[in-house]
């Protein structure tokens, strides 16, 4: 997809810890006393003078043509100011990438999944516009629907899309070393076949929008977006309108993990052309019906993985193929399966790899990115098979993850895997080994009290950080420093929960030499702050934390400079720490932080200090991934991780609660904000892997949510989350600002293999296809003992 | 049917206020479209997140399942009730302080929640603290924190601040 680059950047600023002043310790989130006072302003909570209600109109089919829709009765109704259908969008489609776009607004000829928005309706309140959509006639031709890969794949099945046939959305095919050759000279060869869950994105705020037209050619915007400047480019084709006239103003955002929030729902095309249609705001409200079942949900993966390892448990060969459920349009599903398979050769030694993926379309609702993008569903088959593995040759699982553990390179040294990745440190054998030591593993044994069965699992993993993406990965900021020695700090950053503000603060006020207080940090408005690609893919400390880094050196400069007049030195010989700018020679020559910036601002001529920076690792550093071959850097440098996590099953009924015994040791290089750090591992462990491990799974029903709310769901809980304890590895990467790479997603990859791992240490049973629920351990228990019962 | 709006009297946050509503608005809804009080979140409508969380007379209740006029003559605190001026709650302090809040959706509820059971109980074991916290639900914080925060807070509590 991109040319080969080999252009090296400078490694980022790493000192040693003591030298930092904000950074490393730990600091207080900059919006948290908004939050706790009920003050932040969620995009649910934003209210405009004349605003009108608008609410989508939803297909009852999965699968469907679209006959005729008729709106009359609809716009008769008292109270209802505009409706709109698909056809006003004058045939626009969009999609993830140029290639993608296969997705209308809202749905003209065919609707291809359920509850799909055909047609939306502004009133003067909620319950007139859903009052409304009722009113609507839609006639339909119900088609035949696929719902699963395995009838998409058939020959003969009906198509989700006419010109897509196969129903194939994505495939690769790669092929590194001879896995054959690999596969005859092991000692042992097993293969088995693992599946991932249908997962909500779990996310408490559904999605909200507040759209209108200030004028005929402008557009505002105020959403829950992670990644405004998806919409704002998205919105931009929409409406035929320069992007210089689309406003999207970032609200608090609750939480996003990847998917829904990064770009649209057909609530965000329908606000907008109501607002344009009515000349008057238009707010979208989703309820959590809405978002659990029409929004992205993560991919349901089939995982078969082959493995050859040598007598010592030393890994030889892995081929795997990978079936997944794209549902009804493309979204994000090139990346998500591409990660799939290109994390594969982390974060053990692998010198032959083989793999084949498959995502089809279905009558499904779309599926996308998710907290462990990709990633986690390739890591929980390899770490689970790895302890199966273990079992057969007598090995012990920590041992054998410490034989294949990529070591740490030495500093200034590269490790290269096969396919290319580039991994400047790795700490997870450290990782593993702290774990270890700390879960006192090598005490463990099986113990059962009562009904209960206690065991102990692990699992080691990694996760990219600082995304690369295909398309503009742009990433500045600009500081810009006010005449009373206050700073605004603007980035296209987006916090979604993540801490990203408060870290993005903290960078500018260390490299300044000020205060954190001092910083005050500007959420994303299109108008003003620079273009980026947003929470996307654990890349916004990575990444926008060096443009921090430079626009804050660039603004400390033009001080310096300055200074350095005064003191009659030169600008080298001029430093500021804790808001005294000094002579480095003689720190007794100081002029306080706010009087050299009053002086440089009122000074003949004046000046107004704005520093400018960006990150250029999103598309520089190395070689970028090639979809293709599958080869080249996803991330801008990988994190690791280890888990291991105690349960107790009940042995009568099947049911798993994870005990506190509970340990995780993160290697994010090193962390910036240390308790924000805990709380991201904490959070990315037990909501998206405990939860996929034990809780949480759509059920379906030819194309249908059978458990669209959050209890039945099986959102994780407060009562059984397990009181985990973190280590930080500290490896100081040198390809992220101050040595920092993520946090948080590594830990959604662990989490699923420790926890099956843990219920074979318990039961003696493997669990293969997620979640571990209470009925399928009863009977995979039930059918262990009568198996053992006849071999005696 | 749409019934015809009801006289509403009912004291928020230590004010009272007299209004008209609609016989099906919920509580969350008057909260936060009549009162802007948006402070208390709208999250699922069905009372099974708890982001809606607020005390009624004396009972943490999520007021997206309590009709507005069955409220009526009663006393609601909401989030914003819970600081006095500047000087915030020793709950919210401690869920600043620990770093128990990321997106913060989640947090008016939960705060509400844990002052319902601060309010009743001043020493809670952890396994009460667990309870109290599971009607609300997180997706990003693993909770871990958010526990931690509770008992902090009971503990600045009894020690009678």
């Amino acid at each position: 997809m991109a040319a080969k680059r080999e252009k090296k950047s400078k490694p980022a600023v790493i000192l040693k810890e003591e030298e930092y002043s904000v950074i490393g310790k730990p600091i207080p989130r900059v919006d948290a006393r908004a939050k706790v006072t009920g003050e932040a302003k969620y995009a649910g909570d934003i209210e405009v003078a004349n605003m009108l209600w608008g609410a989508i109109k939803r297909s009852p089919h999965a699968h469907a043509k679209i006959l005729n829709i008729d709106t009359s009765k609809a716009e008769r109704l008292p109270g209802v100011k505009a409706v709109t259908t698909g056809k006003d969008f004058g045939g626009f489609k969009w999609g993830w990438s140029r290639e993608t776009r296969d997705e209308e607004p809202l749905a003209v000829n065919k609707v291809r999944y359920l509850y799909e928005g055909v047609a939306a309706v502004a009133a003067i309140d909620e319950d007139i516009a859903e009052e409304a959509c009722d009113l609507i006639e839609v006639e339909y031709e119900p088609l035949p629907g696929v719902f699963d890969p395995f009838e998409a794949m058939k020959q003969g099945a009906p198509l989700v899309h006419e010109d897509r046939s196969g129903n194939i959305c994505v495939e690769y095919h790669w092929n590194f070393g001879d896995v054959e050759k690999s596969f005859s000279e092991s000692y042992l060869v097993r293969e088995d076949t693992f599946q991932t869950p249908r997962m909500a994105k779990g996310y408490i705020e559904p999605p909200a929008i507040v759209a209108y037209w200030p004028d005929a050619n402008h557009l505002t915007v105020h959403a829950a977006k992670g990644s405004p400047y998806f919409p704002y480019r998205i919105l931009s084709s929409c409406f035929k309108l320069p992007l210089s006239n689309v406003r999207i103003i970032q609200t608090f955002v609750g939480a996003d993990f990847g998917g829904t929030k990064n770009d649209m729902v057909n609530g965000d095309f329908s606000a907008a052309m109501l607002a344009k249609k009515t000349g008057q705001p238009v707010k979208v409200q989703y309820t959590q019906f809405d978002e659990l079942t029409v929004c992205l949900r993560r991919h349901p993966m089939w995982i078969t993985i082959k493995t050859g390892v040598t007598k010592d448990g030393k890994l030889k060969a892995v081929q795997t193929k990978v079936i997944s459920d794209g549902g009804a349009y493309t979204r994000m599903s090139p990346l998500s399966n591409y990660l799939t398979g290109s994390c594969m050769t982390l974060p053990y030694h692998l010198e032959h790899f083989k793999t084949d993926i498959y995502c089809y379309f279905t009558n499904n609702p779309n599926s996308a990115a998710m907290r462990g993008h990709g990633m986690y569903h390739t890591r929980f088959a390899a770490d689970v098979q790895m302890d199966m593995i273990a079992e057969e040759l007598g090995i012990d699982p920590v041992e054998m993850r410490l034989r294949n553990a990529i070591k740490n390179p030495k500093p200034g040294k590269i490790y290269n895997t096969i396919n290319e990745l580039t991994v400047a440190t790795c700490g997870v054998e450290e990782c593993i080994e702290k774990t270890a030591e700390a879960i006192h593993w090598k005490k463990r044994e099986r113990r059962v009290e009562g009904d209960k069965a206690y065991g102990l699992g692990f699992a080691a993993g990694a996760y990219l950080s600082g995304a690369k993406l295909s398309g503009h990965n742009a990433c500045a900021a600009i500081v810009r420093i006010c005449e009373d020695g206050s700073v605004n700090l603007l980035t296209g950053a987006t916090d979604v929960g993540q801490g990203s503000d408060t870290v993005m603060s903290a960078i500018a006020a260390e490299v300044l030499g000020i205060n954190l207080k001092d910083i005050d940090l500007k959420r994303v408005d299109t108008a003003h702050t620079p273009v980026d690609p947003g929470s996307y893919g654990s890349r916004v400390t990575v990444l926008a934390g060096e443009a921090t880094i430079n626009a804050a050196k660039d603004a400390k400069q033009q001080l310096l400079e300055f200074a350095a007049k005064e003191f009659g030195v030169s600008p080298q010989e001029v430093e500021i720490k804790n808001k005294k700018v000094f002579v480095k020679t003689n720190p007794q020559i100081s002029i306080p932080w706010e009087r050299v910036v009053r002086m440089a601002c009122y000074n003949a001529p004046g000046m107004v200090i704005i520093g400018r920076g960006q990150s250029s690792r999103g598309v520089t550093r190395y070689r970028l991934a090639d979809f293709t071959k599958g080869v080249g850097d996803s991330g801008t440098n990988y994190s690791f991780t280890a888990y291991a996590q105690e349960v107790e099953v009940d042995l009568e009924t099947g049911v798993v609660k994870c005990t506190d015994n509970s340990v995780i040791a993160h290697d994010c290089g090193f962390p910036l904000n240390p308790p924000a750090v805990d709380t991201q591992v904490v959070g990315g462990s037990y909501h998206p892997g405990v939860g996929a491990a034990l809780y949480c799974e759509f059920k379906m029903d030819h194309g249908l949510t059978l458990n669209p709310n959050l209890v039945d769901y099986k959102l994780p809980r407060a009562y059984e989350a397990p009181m985990t304890k973190v280590i930080h590895v500290i490896t100081n990467d040198p390809f992220g600002p101050f040595g920092a790479k993520e946090a948080s997603e590594g830990s959604t990859c662990t989490a699923p293999p420790a926890i099956i791992n843990a219920i074979h240490a318990a039961t003696g049973v493997w669990i293969k296809d997620l979640p571990a629920k209470p009925e399928k351990l009863f009977w995979a228990m039930k059918k262990k003992r009568e198996e053992d019962h006849k071999e005696k | 049917m749409k019934g015809e709006p009801k006289e509403l009297k009912i004291k928020v946050n230590g004010t009272v206020y007299e209004l008209k509503v609609k016989p099906k608005a919920l509580l969350s809804d008057v909260l936060r479209k009549d009162l802007k009080l948006t402070g208390t979140k709208r999250g699922c409508l069905e009372s099974t997140c708890g982001v809606c969380t607020v005390i009624l007379d004396g009972k943490a209740v999520r007021s997206c399942s309590i009709l507005a006029l069955q409220a009526n003559g009663h006393e609601v605190t909401t989030v914003e009730g819970l600081a006095k001026g500047d000087k915030l709650h020793p709950i919210q302090e401690a869920f600043i302080n620990h770093g128990a809040i990321e997106c913060g959706f989640c947090i008016p509820g939960r705060v509400m929640m844990a002052k319902a059971l601060l309010d009743e109980n001043r020493d809670p074991t952890r396994e009460e603290v667990r309870l109290a916290m599971q009607g609300v639900l997180c997706a990003d914080v693993g909770y871990v924190k958010q526990i931690e925060a509770v008992e902090i807070a009971a503990e600045k509590m009894r020690g009678g601040e």
